[in-house]
């Protein structure tokens, strides 16, 4: 039972000669939207295949939109719209030719709205994609599955090689899709400020891994940068989610992912001065906690 | 099928510089246009999904910093019906109140590092205090 998830991974698996995607579980609400980070080669694009179908796992069930995959995927791929980097659009043919195709396929095609995304995303029907520069082709491909009202966007970096203009227009379009609460998003990236903007939930992904996953207000809430002053003779007390200690001298810098008020304190009564107690960003939680998880794995 | 997005704008701006929680922010805002008077006690304003379609943030980012706002007594959420503003909003200023804890402790760490003395550190305070009053008569 799923109930009202758009996507749900158990123990998924896919094992290839350089590298295995291990034990995945996914869990991505209707009407939500969900970033999936990591670094390059981390597993992203392989789960975002298995999702639309396109490779096999070798155990576990994917799910979505109620639809078992890859069994049921004709079915499934009605309802997902997919841009991915290597898609390719016909170099000899215009970006109206490819609306009209599309438009043949699929029934909900929305010329009205096409035309709309056409003049906020800059685009010129007329042209042939040969002519396209990067950003341009990938708005394209944008615009081809928005205008179907999919319910489901599955997306693998959409905002890599847009300029901040097209960035700004193609999220703010993300936005709109999500005004229906029907409608489902996930999206990859590298660019942790646009997962940090417009995510409900973010999952973190490394070496095959999922490494965190879950809502992204709380996530956020829970990390601290710590820095003490830690005077001779004082032994600071073991806090719990500690993820990274550095000391040089008396200064101590401690990075902790279960932060709690009652931390400062804790500290004081051992005989440390907290210096400060910062919030970090998306991307130096990812950082920290990518190189925290590696440094254990080789030690 | 496709609709125009919704003309209801919010007038609130998230600052990608300002280091406090989005959702902090949005909460200052809104807290903003009431005390102003541009939003009225019961008068309806944006959903969350609204808000967050036109602000480009989640949509958890603005429940939360609704629900606080709610708990906090300047709006009202009804579930399905979207939210107003309270018939008689408290607007009392809670995140300004744990803004200047923060920076006097600020302030006091600093004046450590300095080698002021804590009446020295309030002298000043008092004097920035004073010099803010004159400016504003």
């Amino acid at each position: 039972m799923t109930g009202n998830l758009a996507v749900h991974f158990e123990g998924v698996g896919k094992k290839y000669p350089h590298f295995a995607l291990e034990n995945i579980h996914l869990e991505l609400e209707q009407g939500s939207i969900m970033g999936f980070i990591g670094a390059n080669g981390a597993g992203k694009s392989t789960t975002m295949r298995i999702l639309m179908g396109l490779v096999r796992q070798d155990c576990g069930a994917v799910e979505v939109l109620g639809h078992s995959m890859p069994e049921e995927q004709v079915a499934a791929k009605r309802e997902i719209g997919f841009v991915s980097e290597d898609m390719r659009l016909y170099d000899g043919a215009t970006i109206a030719w490819h609306m009209q195709l599309i438009g043949k396929i699929y029934p909900a095609w929305d010329q009205t709205y096409a035309d709309h995304l056409c003049r906020h995303f800059d685009l010129k029907p007329q042209q042939k994609v040969k002519g396209l520069s990067h950003g341009q082709r990938v708005k394209s491909a944008l615009m081809l599955v928005l205008a179907r009202h999919p319910r489901l966007l599955v997306l693998d970096e959409p905002t890599t090689g847009l300029d901040p203009v097209a960035r700004h227009e193609v999220l703010g379009e993300l936005m709109k899709v999500l005004a229906d609460e029907h409608r489902t998003i996930l999206f990859s990236s590298h660019n942790t400020l646009d997962v940090e903007q417009i995510s409900d939930t973010i999952t973190f992904v490394d070496w095959g891994r999922i490494i965190d996953s879950g809502d992204k207000e709380s996530y956020l809430d829970s990390w601290r940068r710590m820095r003490l002053d830690v005077p001779p003779g004082v032994t600071l007390p073991s806090l719990p989610g500690t993820i990274a200690t550095e000391r040089v001298g008396r200064m101590a810098v401690l990075t902790t992912c279960s932060f709690d008020p009652a931390m400062t304190a804790l500290c004081r009564d051992a005989g440390a001065n907290m210096q400060s107690v910062d919030r970090m960003t998306f991307e130096e939680i990812f950082i920290q906690n990518v190189e925290s998880r590696r440094d254990r794995v080789i030690a | 099928m496709y609709t125009q997005s919704i003309n209801m704008h919010s007038g609130i701006v998230i600052s990608q510089t300002d280091t406090r929680p989005m959702y902090l922010q949005i909460m200052e805002q809104v807290k903003q246009r009431i005390a102003v008077g541009d939003w009225l006690p019961g008068q309806e304003i944006p959903s969350i999904r609204q808000l967050a379609v036109e602000l480009r943030v989640s949509v958890i980012t603005v429940k939360r910093a609704y629900l606080e706002l709610d708990r906090e007594g300047v709006i009202v959420t009804q579930h399905g019906k979207g939210s107003t503003v309270a018939t008689e909003p408290n607007l009392s200023p809670r995140i300004y109140g744990e803004d200047l804890a923060e920076h006097i402790d600020q302030a006091a760490r600093l004046g450590e590092l300095l080698g002021i003395t804590p009446d020295e550190l309030a002298l000043r305070l008092r004097k920035a205090a004073e010099r803010l009053t004159k400016e504003q008569v």
